[in-house]
């Protein structure tokens, strides 16, 4: 049986990498998901079967558990809660590396191991994992929105999260030349969890798109940490795929906020909220009721949606499939322009709205719907602020200077749905709000939109 | 087992080169169902819990760890493989 297992394993990376590929477009995605599924199913035959393997009842009972929990979480996760899914698998992946290095740890706490290379490969993956771990469950809590979603931030934070660091690396050193110091192990495993907390408190609500990818990253890079010091290459490939792919997600989000990483893990972003207020409040604001809007929209020939983070708070994504479907029938062509950032993690929009059966061909790129903008009749913005911010084009003081943005002060007439005047995540002030082609829908997402789809498929054919 | 096996770097190399190529190629449509799937994929990790837990001579720390580790791990491939499947079957083309 032993012969089959390196076979497995190339079976199951090769399977892994059909998944990801099949993965690029929506008309093979579940191809993919398939692949990946046989490619898992070979591999932990592959690990039962090798003949070190000798008792199974503890696995095959921690595989039922596993399932018990997984499969109900699975069939019953609403999609608005995709986000902190994905934190949460976060968290149990890094978990599980860490917890396997800790028992692969002791079994090298053996002077013979001092020094070597398996050690301090074992080091390595367990920082990650378990930082990875922690800063994931901090993640979930400020999604979930136990936590403070603002980034929390107190005076000599850096020093703190600085001296943090070093003294995770200095024990993670010390136990790698001289694994026999066990008593130090918990300090190591304490200290790598307090620092994933650091690590992320500070980060704001807005930002998780990029800390979750940069997470997904890490879980990966764990893994193929793991596979090195284990030396399996299965696992190697397969952590090197998902680190690769948190990476890319990553520098995606990073791009499209033109920030750096540095600057979105370390910058305090939101922190400072609403300093700008002052001395400007002379500026007119015109508002519309919903009968307005919907008669404007009839009369169009185009309408762009560009939904943000509150279309997804208010659950509003069904009411704005009724509208798109209300405007469709009339004859309207109806876009969603789709900034990357927009929501709480990479690719949160799209998934609404295909859960609300919005075609998805009508989804749109940021750099793919911008020069459609002037030619665009109407501009309707839900729940998103600071990535259809003007100032970040026009104004080189802005705090989101050179961040993209979707241009939606281009269309002839804008219509915006907002709760107040208040300012966005990033409390900068949104210039967009005062142009004399904007108009204010004030009042909750959902019941605007509704309201507005409502007008529509109602008395609207008298015009 | 002292040093590193250049062999695995090899691995590790063209695994993330080919990991990158693969996923710039993925529509930013779908990003969110991609990082639930390989967040699934990375579960794979339960090769070495599987290892740890039913190995020969495992100490009782080691089981139990290992016993949380093939857990959390079926927890994440089961969900992950399901909810992907989800998400996906969502993504659907006008009139269809």
């Amino acid at each position: 049986m032993d012969a089959f297992i390196p076979f497995a394993a190339i079976a199951a990376s090769a399977l892994f990498i059909l998944s990801l590929m099949w993965m690029s477009h929506p008309s093979t995605a579940r191809r993919g998901v398939r692949a990946g599924e046989i490619g898992m199913a070979i591999a932990i035959v592959g690990a039962l079967v090798q003949h070190e393997v000798v008792d199974y009842h503890l696995i095959i009972i921690a595989m039922i558990a596993g399932c018990a929990v997984g499969i109900p979480m699975a069939l019953l996760m609403p999609m608005t809660a995709i986000p902190q899914r994905t934190a949460m698998s976060h968290a149990f992946g890094a978990l599980a590396v860490g917890l396997i290095g800790a028992a692969e740890f002791y079994k090298h706490a053996q002077p013979q191991f001092a020094g070597g290379f398996v050690l301090w490969a074992l080091m390595f993956e367990m920082l990650l994992g378990f930082l990875t771990c922690t800063a994931s469950v901090v993640a979930f809590g400020k999604l979930q929105e136990i936590l403070p979603t603002r980034a929390i931030v107190f005076p000599g934070q850096r020093i703190v999260n600085g001296l943090v660091a070093l003294a995770t690396v200095a024990v993670a050193a010390t136990l790698a030349l001289d694994p026999t110091q066990t008593y130090l192990f918990p300090v190591f495993v304490g200290l790598a969890l307090l620092f994933g907390v650091l690590l992320v408190i500070p980060i704001g609500g807005a930002d998780m798109p990029t800390v979750i990818a940069l997470l997904n990253s890490y879980a990966g890079l764990a893994a193929s940490a793991m596979g090195f010091a284990l030396g399996n290459k299965l696992l190697i490939v397969a952590g090197a795929l998902d680190g690769a792919s948190g990476f890319i997600l990553a520098l995606v989000m990073c791009k499209a906020m033109n920030r750096s990483f540095a600057n979105v893990m370390f910058g305090g972003f939101g922190a400072v909220a609403a300093s700008s207020a002052g001395g400007k409040d002379d500026r007119v604001v015109r508002s519309a009721s919903a009968e307005e809007a919907a008669l404007q929209m009839e009369n169009a020939s185009s309408v762009v949606v560009i939904p943000g983070y509150g279309m997804a708070v208010s659950q509003a994504q069904h009411k704005v499939s009724e509208l798109y479907q209300a405007l469709t029938k009339k004859g309207v062509d109806v876009k969603f322009a789709i900034h990357p950032v927009a929501g709480r993690m990479p690719g949160h929009m799209n998934v609404l709205l295909a859960e609300a059966n919005v075609p998805y061909e009508q989804l749109v790129e940021l750099d793919d719907i911008n020069p459609d903008m002037p030619q665009t009749d109407i501009a309707l913005i839900i729940g998103a602020n600071d990535t259809i911010n003007p100032s970040a084009r026009d104004d080189p003081g802005s705090a989101i200077a050179g961040m993209p943005i979707i241009e939606a002060d281009r269309a002839r007439s804008v219509f915006i749905i907002k709760r107040s005047m208040n300012a966005g995540f990033a409390g900068i002030d949104n210039p967009i709000y005062y142009n004399a082609n904007t108009q204010m829908l004030f009042g909750d997402a959902k019941d605007m939109v509704g309201a507005i789809a409502k007008e529509l498929s109602g008395g609207g054919s008298g015009h | 087992m002292t040093a590193l096996n250049p062999d695995y770097l090899f691995v590790f190399i063209m695994a993330a080169f080919l990991g990158f190529q693969l996923i710039k190629k993925v529509s930013p449509l779908l990003h969110s169902p991609l990082m639930s799937l390989t967040n699934a994929i990375a579960a794979v990790v339960i090769v070495g819990a599987i290892a740890v837990t039913g190995g020969a001579g495992a100490t009782p720390l080691a089981k139990t760890l290992g016993f949380i580790a093939v857990f959390c791990a079926t927890v994440n491939l089961v969900s992950g493989f399901m909810i992907t499947d989800r998400m996906l079957k969502m993504f659907k083309r006008k009139g269809s």
